[in-house]
């Protein structure tokens, strides 16, 4: 194959990615912002400041930052526990933290029903305790935190298999005890992969719909999360105000993936 | 005793063994793993026949069938087109390419149900994709085209992402060779990048392949959701849930279950062997 024929195909495939890449991605979010903006910039305010929206948006963030962080705390712990020690039982154990990415959100939601619902033997028990889970708000930020579960430990368990345990155990041989190890020679090697973890898992959490749609029974003003208000207007064919609900959340996903590229690129630089 | 206790220390030179796998593995037991027999002991209240009539039912089995054909296609059609994506972002400099990078991760960040809506809103046949397609008599929003369309856009961060290191740290010596020695570059695509490839794409797709036979909030939207038609499956148990039938529910949820694990399964398979190759 000659050069120009070469050129050609280099061409051609930089053309159809192009095409691919503004169909299925760029378009998208030009139609959202075009759609949010369709009724004039007065009307887009007087949308998002809706108080069923602002409700919804206080219980988006409410449970994603929950769902962050304890999913922060599992994810420390696991990856910890799974590349700095050898017990038996540790690669069904890597294979169970990873099941959530593999079980369709609707599961996710009917397990939380089957578990804590009516038919559950342990709903006696939620009656007395005065909480109930489904159908309200603990239920919706339990499915948040299931679906969201395995993000930081997947991010944080190749690095710190990549980096072995020789400076871990010279301090720990040198009498450092397990805080001050993790603290002072862990914590500053996985700085980045860990904040890498913290924005994915934000980004899925603020925008579950499937699980939180199962087990939130959307009450408006009471359950209902942003992904799913935004359901409620656009099924009652109130286009431009679910758009322009919509666009806040899209704004804050291209915040987030404009943070990622940051994260990632202060990451390599920190490795040359 | 103390010999026994000393035997463990020296076993774990680092401290915190204990504290951090009885954290670990409480979280992940409330979390995940009670909940999820929950399914498995709900699922003990219907008796085996009861079981196979439910997820027999002609509707039942039609939304199975749309939930894998659909979802195979659009891995397909991902497998090719991320190849295609990883290639380029490699390979090819061009401007704007930090840009297409980080674009692709936006179906992982963007919410399913806008992706859902916005898709459904631009494939409509008065929308401005639908309204082009639409005056040659095609539609694509309502069918089964606009279920594959929603699993294209969230299938292919997987397959690029799954491609995209491998592609990056493969040495170009060989492809040099291969040239030298007089091969075309067709050749040497198929036989000596390809093969590179393989375990990697194949992840990809059977991520992305996984992803979409459970994806709901994207594809409720554009899907139209005729029973027979464009029912997918995660819709049936949705369906059955909203009527309080929680033993059909979960004899849908568990095949779905079963087909995930086999996939979990597949997965694993693939990059265990592609480890072993690579260290053989």
């Amino acid at each position: 194959m000659n050069a120009r024929s070469k050129k050609y195909v280099r061409r051609f495939l930089i053309a159809l990615s192009l095409v691919f890449v503004g169909l299925f991605l760029v378009l998208p979010l030009v139609f959202v912002f075009t759609e949010a903006f369709s009724d004039g910039i007065s009307a887009y305010l007087e949308y998002i400041s809706d108080t069923y929206t602002q409700r919804a948006l206080l219980l988006t963030v409410e449970a994603t930052l929950i769902a962050v962080v304890v999913n922060t705390f599992f994810g420390l712990f696991a990856a910890w526990v799974l590349t700095r020690y050898r017990f038996p039982g540790q690669k069904l154990l890597t294979t169970m933290i990873d099941i959530p990415l593999s079980v369709s959100p609707v599961i996710a939601g009917l397990i939380y029903i089957l578990c804590f619902g009516r038919s559950s033997p342990l709903y006696g028990f939620i009656l007395r305790c005065g909480t109930p889970v489904v159908f309200a708000v603990p239920g919706i930020v339990l499915c948040t935190i299931f679906v969201t579960f395995p993000f930081i430990s997947r991010e944080l368990i190749p690095v710190l298999n990549a980096r072995g345990t020789d400076e871990e155990q010279a301090a720990a041989l040198l009498g450092a005890g397990g805080w001050t190890i993790f603290r002072r020679i862990t914590l500053p090697h996985i700085k980045w992969p860990l904040l890498y973890g913290i924005i994915l898992c934000t980004a899925r959490a603020m925008g579950e719909f499937g699980a939180v749609s199962v087990i939130s029974g959307r009450l408006r003003g009471l359950t209902n999360t942003l992904p799913l208000h935004i359901e409620i207007l656009y099924n009652e064919f109130k286009y431009a105000p679910a758009f322009a609900v919509a666009s806040v959340l899209v704004v804050m996903a291209v915040v987030l993936l404009l943070i990622r590229c940051i994260v990632e690129y202060q990451g390599r630089k920190k490795e040359q | 005793m103390s010999s026994k206790r000393e035997k463990r220390r020296s076993k774990h030179i680092l401290p915190g063994f204990g504290l951090s796998l009885g954290i670990t593995m409480s979280m992940l037991s409330i979390i995940v793993i009670i909940p999820l027999l929950s399914l498995f002991w709900g699922g003990t209240e219907l008796s085996w026949a009861d079981f196979i009539s439910i997820i027999s039912r002609g509707r039942v089995l039609a939304a199975f069938r749309v939930s894998i054909v659909c979802s195979f296609i659009a891995a397909l059609f991902n497998l090719f087109m991320g190849l295609v994506l990883a290639w380029v972002l490699v390979r090819y400099p061009f401007p704007g390419r930090k840009f297409v990078d980080g674009l692709i991760e936006l179906p992982f960040a963007l919410p399913t149900a806008i992706a859902g809506m916005t898709l459904a809103s631009l494939t409509a046949d008065t929308g401005w994709v639908g309204s082009l397609f639409a005056r040659f008599g095609i539609e694509i929003a309502y069918t089964r085209t606009g279920i594959v369309i929603a699993l294209i856009f969230v299938g292919i961060p997987f397959v690029v992402r799954s491609v995209q290191p491998v592609l990056e740290q493969l040495d170009p010596v060989y492809e040099e060779a291969a040239g030298m020695m007089g091969a075309s570059r067709c050749t040497t695509f198929f036989r000596i990048i390809l093969p590179e490839l393989r375990p990697a794409a194949l992840t990809g797709f059977a991520l992305a392949f996984a992803r979409g036979l459970g994806e709901y909030g994207s594809v409720v939207f554009i899907a139209g959701n005729q029973p027979y038609e464009t029912e997918i499956a995660p819709l049936m148990i949705m369906a059955q849930l909203e009527e309080y039938d929680y033993g059909e529910a979960t004899a849908i949820a568990l095949v779905m279950l079963g087909i995930a694990f086999v996939m979990l399964f597949v997965v694993n398979g693939i990059q265990l062997r592609a480890r072993r190759r690579t260290n053989a």
